[in-house]
Order: C-alpha cells, then structure tokens, then sequence
C-alpha cells in the first residue's frame, strides 16, 4: 500500500462524492421544498446518460451530445412533473413511492425498449482522455478530473443561486415554509416545475458524465439511487449543504473501503479475515455508517431549519 | 399555604431572535381553576406545550405535584396525571366515539402488550368509557364514528377523553373554540360541574368562559405574566386593559 | 364480528382450499403451483400490511426478511442440516432480530426519513448476500434437498405443500385479526390515526412500532422459508428493493389495514404480472415488455384506486 494509491483512491472518492452531490442536491430539494418522496430520480439520470450517449454519436460532437442530452433529460423532467407528479404532491409518502416506484418499471422498459437490454457503448471524445501527470508517480485519467471539476463548479453555482438569487431566496423560503410562499402570492406551481427541472437537469448531468465510466444500462438509475437516500439521510433533507457533505463523505468511505479494507483487515487481523469479512463489510460500510449517524443525530449532519 | 399542584419557576423558551416564554413564574393550587388569557401573539400556546412537556423550556422548571417534571415527555407526564385537551380538534376520526374515549381509559389500565383478546370486548375499559361518556353528554353517541361527529360534539370527546384518563390537572387549550352559543354554553357549565373537584388550566379567548370558570386568572403578555389575581381585580387592571387595547373585558 | 366481509374472505379461502383436486381434475399442475405461489407473497404481504396499513409504517425494506428467511433454510441446508424445524426456526428467528436491530434505529424515525432507511438497509443485505461467495453471491444457490420434517410431511409433494402454506396462511389471517383487534393492536393504530393524540392520552409510540415491527419481521421470514422451498432456489433478488416495491403494492392493491386485504392484493399482483407475460389473449409485444404496462398500470391504481379491492366490497364502516 502506498501513497500512490491512497492519492488515487481519494481522488476516485472525490470524483463518486461529485457525482453523488449532483444527484442528491435535486433530490433533496424536491424533498425540501416539494415533500416529494421522487424514487424516479435515477430513471432521470439514466435518461441523461442515454441520451448524451445517442446524440454523441448521432451529431459526432461529445459537446453537442452533452447540451442536447442535458435538454433532452430537462424536458423529459419537466414532462413527467406536468403528467404524473404534480397530483402527487398532496398525497403522502406511500403513494408517492408507489407512483415514483410504477414510473421506475416503467421507464427502464421504455429504455430497454429502444436500445436494448444490454449496455451500450458510451466514450469520451479525444481530447477529454488521456491522463493528466499531478505528481512524479501520480497519473490520473483526465475525464474524470473533469467530472470533479464540473461537479465543484455546479456545487458553487448552487451556492450562489441558493444564497444570493432572489430563485434562490424562494427556494430557501419553500423550503421552510411552504404555505407562506403560496401566500405571497408566488406561483407556487411555477416554482415546483422550476425547482423539479433544476433536479432533473442535474441528475441528467450526473448520468452523461457517469456514462464512460460505469456501464450504460436499464437499471443503472436503481444502483446509485440508495447511495443517493444514504448522501441524504446522513446530509440532512432539504439542504444542500447537507447533500454535498454527505456526499463527499459517502464517496469516499465507499471508495476508499472497497479499496482499502481488505488489505487493511489482512495486514492487521490476518489474511483470511480480510478475504472473508473484507468485501463484505466493505460494500456495508456506508450504510453502517448511515445507522451511527442517524443514532446521534436523526435529523442528518445539516438539517435545514423547518425541516 | 398550600403546595401548588403544578408549578413554573422562571420559564424561558426562544425561537431564535423571539422570546416567545421569558422568564415565567406561574402557579395552580390543588382544586383552582385558573385561566390563562393574553393577546394574540403572546405566547400562550408555547406556555402550554411547556407545561404538556411537547417543548423544553431553554431555562426554567416545571414541577407536578411536588415533582420536577421538566425532563419528562408528554406520555410520562400524561401517566403522572396531567392531562391535555388541544385547541384544534385532535381525535381519532377513524375510531368511534367510544373506541376514543376507552383507548384512553387503556392508555391507563396497564401495560398494552397484550396481543390477544379483543380490546372492544374488554369491559373493564368500556365500562369506565361509557360512563365518561355519559358524563359529558355524548352516550347517545357512542358508536358513531368522530369523523362523523359535530364539530361541537367533538370538542366534549376532546374533554371526555382528557378525563378518562383519571387526571389530578387538566391543561384546556380553548376548549370552546369554534363553537357555537349554545353548545359553548353547555361546555361552560359542563366545565364548571368540574370545578373544585379537579384542578383545571384554562387557556382561553371566550372571556364568558374565562370569567364564569375561574378563581384566578394570569395574563400573559409578550411572554411575560403581567398580572396574577381574581376576575375582578384583573378587570379593574389597568396594565391588563391596555394590553388588550380597549377590548371588552 | 361476523360480518359480510367474513363470509366473502372464507369464499375466497373455501376456493384456495379447492385448488388441488380441481387442478388435478383439469390436469392444469400449473395453477397449484402459482396459486401456491400468491399464497406464499399473501403471506409475506399480510406481515407487511402489520406495519404498513395498521401501524402506518412505510417500510421500504421489508423484502430483506423475504431473504432472511430463504437464506437461513439455503445456508442450513448448504451446511447439511435439512431438518425444516432447525431451518424455519431460524429464518423466524434470524428476520426477528434482523428487525430488532434495524427497527432500533429506524423505528425512532418516520416520513420520508424511515422510507430511505430502512430502503437502506435491505440493500445492504441484499449486497451482502451477493458479496458472499460461498453462498453463491450473485448467482444464488439451488435448494437441493426441500426441508425435512421427520416424516410428518413431504414438501416435494406439491399438494401436501399446498395445504401447508394454505394452513399457514390462514393461521396468520386469525392471528393478525386478533393482534389488530387486541389492546396491542389499538394502540398501534391509535399511533398511526393520531400520534399527538396518542401521546398526549399516556402512550409512547415507540415501542408498540418496534414490537410491531419484529413481529412483522418473523412473519416475513417464514414467507421467506417457504418461498425458498416454492423455488428450490434463492438468490439475493429475493432481497431487492424492487421485490419490497412489489410487497408494498401487494398491500396497497388489496386495500391498507383490511384482514383480507394482502391476500386479495398479491392475488391481483401476480396474477396481473402472470397474464401480462401470458396470457394468449394480449399481443407478444405485450408479454415482452410487461414492465412497461405494469409500471403504468401501478401508476395509475395509485392516482385513482387508492382504496384497494378491499374497498370495493361491501360493508366498508371501520376496521375489520
């Protein structure tokens, strides 16, 4: 074990913590502000990934592949909220899983539909591949320095609409009190829509960027979707705050982990612990570590006030 | 003189910049009826949900028949017998009136873990509930479902089912609220059948009520209790009248 | 109380309960199978609808006790031990203190919180189950030889395993009935009617929920149990949230905090997931694609049908 490889890890789990703060920061928003329990997120992410992935090759330009992806998914989002989700918002939570759930069926058929059931082939372009020399012995593959950058720089934009827009101040208003803004006389529905697309472009996003690496498949939206509720569980609902702490400490105990756990039960307790407990517990861990949150702090690390 | 049944000493509760409770002192001998009236805005339902134990005071101490109650949750405090009616309806609409009321006789009838005889054929919590029932005026109306029951109606199942449960003081967040003449009436002289043998707190609006009902009244204000004292000398209370601003005491 | 509802849910058990010699006379073996089958999920729907439709609980993790409960009659068996006493006891034993520690931390919480966790936490068994290799991770393990019970009944006979499951669920129909109708029972849908209410009479939610909670879990196991021998097979899918998904519709379809309720509704789910992949009567590019229905389908029973089939019957006044 060296510090290659430790460095190399971390920046693996920086670069999941990205991915997983783009997908949880719409998530918890639409909790936050709309009391919505939306399991179709992920169904909006492997849109994202699809569709960036088509375009692509369709236009021959990664670019042009990530706009019309990105639009693509925002429509598909805003469609779905006009459709199926807005008489969801009175309802409670158990409808609201049920409906999220049949869209979920529905959705990943609709895919399979189209493009097959097996994974299909997404690449990056030339000059996003490659790797970048940070140190002496360090190389690392350049796209997914780019995912962490995109994934900083959104996590920036967010705190500046959030806390310095007046979108950001109704928001944060809806956020805490949903009858007051209504009573304002802001359009309340427009600010749903409005909210439920910014979540949708954002797990559109995440999806495009995760394409080239992880496989592009009916159900690939499910597989991230519980780390996702686990970023949000341990964040806080509502606060994006939370989302991107919780996100950045999810990837990297999940990365580092399933990296490093074996190796460290082997060197420590012996070899054929760390073969039997190592794997295991690695792929437990995050969701261990949800359970000693929740036992200290039930709300979450930044639970947003009026939650 | 006599130990007070419920007791606050310097109670303080803040909602970030607000002071909703600042620094009460507040006290109920065993058997008065004391009401507490204020102004919108004055923080009387934080006052009760202190006493009811839904929120921690920040500083400050609630005591119970000699017993400092402060950490206690609402059901330990409802065990102990303090018992709460709530100013918006809070029953089981889906259960009929008599399910509510013996549900409460249960809540302190023993433990509940009992997992096989019916509790609707149990007489030794129906017998007691329908004599509350019968109590309040609502024996007719025993097996309608409380969804179906009069607003009116409802209230006295409010009151019916803080009863059954035997308490030694009674927390009556408006009990007549939203009601009409008459039925408040009824209620106004239902609760003062009450008087002496419990001890009630009052919080309420309807001045009929309060000066019928009451032995002494506190008048909370911004927080803060500015005067403590009979119907009549809160009435003449000049620092009462202007808190009200020329409403009609 | 006997009332219409009854004589209709012991219909719909008489005919259960005719299942057999009528597939026999049809020579139709197929229907004893998936007849056997609902009964199985109505199992595991009905220990669902405890915490669910009474107690109010959406728990989106309760496929892991489906798991639980396969996994300890699979492990047992991989080991040797096929004695079913030893193997059911465990999978009741095992999903109830699965329950105990997850309820433990889940129970405290609710709303949108208990959905996500307990979510949480069956997948984690379910990766669990899949990163252990011994017992065939991914791909699942065979259930070569079906529990044994010393001679008292042969589950590879596929009638007398009928009956045992039919037994099995009526005895859990009769013991829900009297738990929801006992003091237990009051108090658990008490808390899920009004938990301020019930709070401010003397009860503390919480530990009915947990009791609650662990029953449910044992409950499952044992449809765990039984599903296992159903399939010969178990693999880590049993686990998956989607199955949970598929139980919580079970509940729902059926109609929340009825007796016959999650009997009616895994009927009508699987049924519905069976004619959609078969029936002759649909064109193929229905039975290809029968997620996709499905999923339209479900969307549409929870816009319009919230009240179940349980609601369509008569003499809907209060529970059951």
């Amino acid at each position: 074990m060296n510090l290659v490889l430790v460095a190399e890890q971390t920046l693996n789990g920086l670069q999941l913590g990205v991915m997983l703060f783009l997908l949880a920061a719409g998530l918890t928003l639409v909790f936050g502000i709309m009391n919505l329990v939306n399991l179709a997120h992920g169904a909006l992410y492997m849109v994202g990934a699809y569709l960036a992935a088509y375009f692509y090759e369709a236009t021959g330009s990664f670019a042009l592949g990530v706009v019309l992806g990105l639009a693509g998914t925002l429509v598909v989002g805003i469609a779905v909220e006009l459709v199926a989700l807005r008489t969801l918002y009175e309802r409670d939570h158990l409808d609201q899983v049920l409906a999220t759930f049949g869209l979920i069926l529905f959705f990943n058929e609709l895919i399979a539909i189209l493009w097959g059931r097996a994974a299909i082939y997404s690449t990056i372009p030339a000059y996003l591949s490659g790797h970048v020399q940070i140190t002496d012995n360090l190389r690392y593959p350049l796209y997914r320095l780019v995912i962490i950058g995109v994934g900083l720089a959104v996590a920036v934009l967010l705190w500046f609409v959030v806390s310095r827009t007046r979108l950001g101040m109704l928001i944060r208003a809806g956020a805490s009190n949903r009858a007051m803004v209504a009573a304002l006389g802001v359009d309340i529905r427009l600010l749903y829509t409005i909210v439920f697309g910014f979540g949708a472009a954002l797990a559109g996003l995440a999806g495009l960027l995760a394409g080239p690496i992880f496989s592009v498949q009916p159900g690939m939206g499910e597989l991230i979707l519980i780390q996702v509720f686990v970023v949000i569980v341990i964040g806080g609902i509502g606060s994006i705050r939370g989302a991107f702490a919780g996100a950045l400490i999810v990837g990297m105990v999940d990365t580092l982990g399933r990296a490093f756990l074996k190796p460290v039960l082997s060197a420590v307790i012996s070899p054929t612990a760390g073969d039997a407990a190592g794997p295991a517990l690695a792929s437990m861990l995050i969701y261990l570590l949800m359970a000693v949150v929740l036992a200290f702090r039930p709300e979450g690390l930044f639970p947003s006030r009026g939650s | 003189m006599t130990e007070p049944l419920l007791e606050t000493r310097g109670l303080r509760k803040t909602f970030g910049a607000l002071v909703a409770t600042d620094g009460v002192d507040f006290d109920v001998r065993p058997g008065e009826t004391h009401a507490v009236i204020g102004p919108n805005g004055a923080g009387k339902t934080t006052f009760i949900k202190q006493l009811s134990g839904e929120l921690r005071p920040d500083t400050g101490r609630v005591r119970f028949a000699g017993e400092d109650v402060t950490p206690l949750s609402v059901p330990r405090r409802s065990r102990k017998g303090l018992a709460r009616s709530f100013q918006i309806t809070s029953i089981y609409r889906d259960f009929t009136a008599l399910d509510n009321v013996a549900l409460a006789v249960q809540a302190h009838a023993g433990h509940s873990f009992r997992f096989w005889n019916s509790a609707r054929e149990d007489s030794s919590l129906r017998r007691p509930a329908r004599q509350v029932l019968e109590n309040v005026g609502l024996e007719k109306r025993a097996n309608i479902l409380a969804a179906n029951l009069s607003h009116g109606e409802q209230r006295q199942l409010e009151i019916a089912m803080a009863l059954a449960t035997q308490p030694r003081l009674l927390l009556l967040d408006e009990p007549v609220a939203g009601m009409g003449k008459d039925e408040s009436l009824r209620m106004i002289a239902f609760l003062a059948s009450l008087k002496g043998d419990k001890t009630i707190v009052l919080v309420e609006h309807d001045m009929d009520a309060v000066f019928t009902l009451a032995d002494r009244i506190s008048v909370l204000v911004y927080g803060r209790i500015i005067a403590t004292g009979t119907p009549v000398e809160i009435r003449a209370n000049q620092e009462v009248r202007a808190a009200y601003l020329g409403e009609d005491l | 109380m006997i009332t219409s509802r009854t004589w209709i849910l012991a219909a719909i058990l008489l005919l259960l309960a005719a299942v057999p010699p009528v597939a026999a006379l049809l020579q139709q073996p197929f229907y004893l199978d998936l007849l056997r089958r609902v009964m199985i999920f109505a199992i595991a729907a009905i220990s669902l609808n405890l915490i669910l439709g009474y107690g109010g609980m959406v728990s989106f993790g309760h496929a892991a006790y489906l798991g639980i409960g396969a996994y300890a009659v699979g492990v047992l068996a991989h080991h040797g031990i096929d004695n079913g006493w030893l193997q059911w006891g465990l999978a009741i034993g095992a999903s109830a203190v699965v329950a105990a520690a997850i309820g433990s931390i889940s129970v405290r919480t609710s709303g949108i919180y208990f959905i996500m966790i307990t979510l949480a936490f069956t997948q984690m068994l379910y990766y669990l189950g899949v990163s252990i290799e011994e017992y065939g991770g991914d791909d699942g393990m065979r259930l070569k030889i079906r529990s044994q019970f010393s001679g008292l009944i042969d589950l590879n006979d596929p009638t007398a395993f009928y009956y045992l499951v039919f037994g099995i669920l009526v005895l859990f129909l009769y013991l829900t009935h009297r738990l929801v109708n006992s003091r237990f029972g009051m108090v658990l849908q008490a808390v899920r009617s009004n938990e301020a209410r019930t709070r401010a009479i003397g009860f503390s939610p919480y530990p009915y929920r947990l009791a609650t909670f662990i029953i449910s879990g044992a409950m499952c196991g044992l449809a765990g149990a039984l599903l296992a021998n159903q399939t010969a097979f178990l693999t880590p899918e049993f686990m998956n949230w989607t199955r949970s998904g598929e139980l919580m519709f079970m509940v729902i379809l059926g109609g929340i905090a009825s007796t016959a309720g999650p009997l009616l509704g895994a009927a009508a789910l699987l049924l519905l997931e069976d004619a959609l992949q078969g029936w002759s009567v649909l064109p193929k590019w229905v039975h290809e694609h029968w997620q996709l229905y499905l999923g339209v389908i479900l969307v549409l029973v929870v816009l319009f049908a919230r009240r179940g089939l349980a609601g369509l019957l008569p003499g809907r006044e209060r529970n059951d």
